[in-house]
This record gives structure tokens, sequence and C-alpha cells, in this order.
């Protein structure tokens, strides 16, 4: 568990106050993978789309029926060649940081902090009432709500069919027991296609977390600590136990 | 990362140098009763019950924490190295890795011996809803009376080989599904004879590296000797058990179901057994496309 909590002191005079304290919430691993991950994630998406762009149907080719027009604008690649380039390069680097960070997870036993378990079940419901204003703010003891482990674990999930579909498209000969899985060449693209979105649901709602949550948040994916319950008033005396 | 020395905790004592860790902390005993649901990290917790709660949180001087902060910020300064993707020069030079990688890690990954999913006839898309794609025009206006195959390279007969001789080869018609690089596919019913039949006529040297081809309307493609002698690879001159119409590649093209769509190269003209490629892998593939691409 990455738990360690230190209080922050400040002195004033002789004495020393403490005015914060401060969580280590993500281990080095962790930040480094999430980064990465969340870069390779960005160009995987854009230039997915870009590829998408040069057959945006999921049915035949003749007659061809279009499903959208995505705007090249938010696209990456620029042409289907190049956007193939930026998928087939960033991938890799998508994978290993899954890996590495489930590997990572696994084995320093952080996953307790994240995983979503069965006993987290109770605590979904008032979360979820918390959320949508028509609750009180159930009491945290965790570093993650209830709701949070859920959305890190799905997003896990989520990841391994990103990689799983992908290899069913790019493979389908080599991998065609995947693209059985999947229900055979096209369904694979349609799913890789709907995670995509699913993906970036989630890092949608992430985002609007993470600014719900404030700077201290926002950084400590940065610097690992999260720094937690400034007091203001600290510098006067007196001012806290 | 050695386990940080953060027991300071009297006044205007200065914690040790760099982060506290989570193992062994007494900062553990001073946490919310729900984190005991961690199995780890608690060895002493059958005693701490017995005693009366301490308060032991580590303590740091504010500036010393933001430097413990900056230093964990620094840690991730190497990320920064991926801002390299920006540099237009450096970029192209980086995909070209990528894609080079995937390549390699594609050849790793193609086996001999796995065949392509193979179909019933009515899974097959009409022939006349078969797309037709090609670089430049449908039909480079051969000459069948004139046309030959011209074999050169590291091959025991080289020479110009009539369509009659290769047609004089066992045929196999298969109903393998077509895939372009945009994403669109086709199940379609191809005939001709393996490529590795014709390999063995013109007694190639099938320790060489490449098979490489050009074709009447000077687009070019090359083939990896694994996958010109896997068993679906065709020298094809069916289509839908009738000779190959102009648009399709009239008279012999290859039929690879192992490949992408464009390295199954269309009006045949010209075939090389080759250890190099001297740059020229194929026609899209001089533009940045995958030279591999196996599926």
């Amino acid at each position: 568990m990455s738990d360690a909590v230190i209080e922050i002191t400040r002195a004033k005079g002789d004495e020393t106050e403490v005015v914060a304290r401060a969580v280590y919430e993500h281990p080095l691993p962790v930040r480094i993978c999430h980064w990465l991950n969340a870069i390779s994630l960005f160009v995987m998406a854009g230039s997915g789309l870009q590829i998408f762009r040069a057959f945006p149907s999921f049915g035949a080719k003749i007659p061809q029926k279009d499903l959208l027009n995505w705007p090249k604008a938010f696209a990456i690649g620029g042409w289907l060649g190049g956007a193939l380039q930026w998928h087939l390069t960033f991938m890799w680097i998508y994978i290993a940081t899954g890996l590495v960070y489930v590997g990572y997870e696994l084995f320093s036993g952080n996953y307790r902090q994240v995983l979503f378990t069965r006993r987290d079940l109770p605590g979904v419901w008032p979360m979820v009432r918390y959320y949508l204003f028509f609750g009180p703010k159930p009491e945290q003891a965790e570093v993650y709500n209830p709701l949070q482990k859920h959305a890190y674990t799905t997003v896990i999930v989520l990841g391994a069919l990103m990689v799983l579909t992908g290899f069913a498209i790019w493979k389908p000969i080599q991998f065609s027991w995947l693209a059985w899985l999947m229900g055979g060449f096209h369904w694979a693209r349609l799913w890789h296609f709907i995670l995509m979105w699913a993906m970036l649901g989630f890092v949608l709602g992430h985002l609007v977390m993470v600014i719900l949550h404030g700077w201290n948040n926002f950084i400590s994916m940065f610097t690992g600590w999260k720094i937690t319950g400034w007091k203001r008033t600290a510098w006067k005396r007196g001012s806290d136990g | 990362m050695e386990p940080d020395e953060t027991k300071a905790t009297g006044p205007n004592k200065i914690a040790g140098e760099g982060t506290p860790r989570q193992e062994g902390q007494p900062a553990q005993e001073n946490q919310p009763p729900a984190m005991d649901d961690s199995s780890v990290a608690q060895p002493s917790s059958g005693q701490t019950s017995a005693e009366p709660p301490r308060i032991l949180n580590p303590q740091m001087a504010e500036r010393k924490f933001a430097q413990v902060s900056r230093r964990e910020l620094l840690k991730l300064a190497p990320l920064l190295a991926l801002g390299a993707f920006a540099i237009p020069g450096a970029q192209e030079w980086l995909l070209k890795k990528g894609l080079g990688f995937s390549d390699w890690a594609s050849a790793l990954m193609f086996r001999r011996g796995h065949l392509a999913t193979t179909f019933a006839d009515s899974a097959l898309t009409p022939f006349e809803k078969f797309p037709i794609n090609d670089y430049d025009v449908d039909d480079p206006g051969v000459i069948f009376e004139n046309w030959t195959l011209t074999v050169t390279g590291l091959v025991k007969k080289p020479g110009d080989y009539k369509l009659e001789q290769i047609q004089s080869l066992p045929l196999q018609r298969q109903n393998t599904r077509h895939v372009c690089v945009e994403g669109w596919d086709a199940i379609g019913r191809f005939g001709g004879t393996r490529l590795s039949n014709f390999l063995n006529m013109i007694g190639a040297d099938t320790s060489a590296r490449f098979i490489s081809v050009t074709c009447a309307d000077d687009y070019y493609e090359s083939l990896d000797m694994a996958t010109a002698l896997h068993p679906q690879t065709l020298l094809c001159w069916e289509m839908y058990d009738r000779p190959l119409t102009r648009e399709h590649g009239a008279p012999l093209r290859l039929n690879i179901p192992a490949k992408i769509g464009y390295k199954q190269a269309k009006y045949l003209t010209d075939l090389k057994v080759t250890n190099v490629l001297n740059g020229k892998v194929g026609y899209w593939e001089d533009q940045g496309y995958s030279g591999f691409y196996g599926l």
C-alpha cells in the first residue's frame, strides 16, 4: 500500500506547526505508466479515427454506406499511411505501459488500492446518490471510493479489450481465434470502434473529476504526493491542536 | 530506491532525505480504521491493537517537502523524450522505426503452416460486388497473345514463361477473405497454382529472402520467402472459376490470403527471386505503408 502519510510543518519562531498532510498516493511506476499511457491513448484514438476515415463504414464496400464523416482536424497522421505509422508505433507504448502497470500493481500489492472487489459493492449506491446530489457524502477511509475503483478497474479491462480487438483486426489469420471470439473480422473492427468510444467516455469522466477535485489532486499524478487539509489558519498561534 | 528514514518528529527537526516509503512506516498506525483491510505492511497489527493508539506521523518541513515533491516531479522528465515526435525530422524517423518494429514483430508472428480461414460458397461476396482497386488504371491494356512472365534472379531456369506453362501446374481453388488496408474486406473465390509450385518449376533458390514482382501498370511489389511458400499463396489466373477479368489483374496476379490487399499485385509481367530490394519494397510501401503487412 502506498499510503505513507506525512505532516507538513512550518517553523514559526521557536515552534513548529503542522500546516498540511500529504499522502503518497502514486508510486513512480504508476505515474510513468499513467502519462505514457495517456499520451499513447491520445495518439491511438487520433490515428485510429484517421484510419477509420479511409473506410468510415462497417458494411460492404459495394455499395458503401458511410457511418460518419469524421473531421480530419480531429485526427492524427494526415493520411491513411501516416495514421497507420502512428498507430503501429504507439500501440507498443500503449501495450507496454499497460503490462508494466498491471505487473507493478500485482507485484507491489498496490492493486488493493484500485481493484474493485465484492467488498466495494455496498459502497456503490451511497456514492452514486452523493454524485447525483441526493445523498450525503459517504465517509471515505480509502484512497479511492467504490465508484473510482469501479472506473479504474473497468478501464483496465477496456484497455485490454482494445488491444485484443486491435490484434484481431491487424492479424485476423495469426489470431483467428481472437477474431472468432469477437464474432469475426467485421465484428472485431466494430468492437474496436465501440470500445474506443467507451474509452473516450472514461477519459471525459476522468477529466471532469480531475477538474472538480482541484489542483492538489491533479498535481499528485506528477509528484506522487497529494496534499490534503491545508490548515489555512495554522500560522495563527493556537489555531490547531 | 531505498527506504528512507523519516521518523524525525521533534520540533524544528527536518525529516530525513528523500521520500517516506510505505513499508514499516510509523505512519501506518495513524491511519483511518478502514485501511486495516490491507493484509500487508501491518506486521505488528496483533500487538498494536492491545496498545493505546499513538500518533506517530512522520513530519517534514514545508521547504523540505517542496524539495521532495520537485524531485519526484523531475523523475518524470525522461517522458519529455516523447516530445521528439513533435520535431518534424525526428518524427519521420521515429515513426519509420515504429513501423519497422511492427513489421519485425509481424514476421515473428507469421506461421507458415497456419492457414487462413476458408469459406463456403454461400459466404462469397458476389463477383460484381467484389471491389476493384488499383493505383492507376483498371486496365493497363495487356496484349494477351504476347504476354509472358519474365523470370530473373536466383533461379536455375530464368526466362519468359507462357501462361500455358504456368497453368500446367496443379490448380488450387480457395474461398478466402481479401482484406484492404482501408478497412473493407470481401470474400472471393480464387484459382491458380501455389506460388511454391512455380518457384519449384523455375528452380528458385528458396533460401533467398524475397520475391519481387513488377506489373503491366508499373506497379511493383515484394514478398518475403516465408509467405511466398505458404500453401495458400497463389499465382492466380481465375476468379469465381472463370479466367481473370482485366480489371482484376488478367492474365496473372498474386492471391495471398495471408497478406493485406495491396501486396497482391495484378497484371504481373516480371518475377525476380532476390536477397535485396534496393529500397524498392512496393509501390505503397515506398510511400510509407507497412512492408510486411501479414494478416
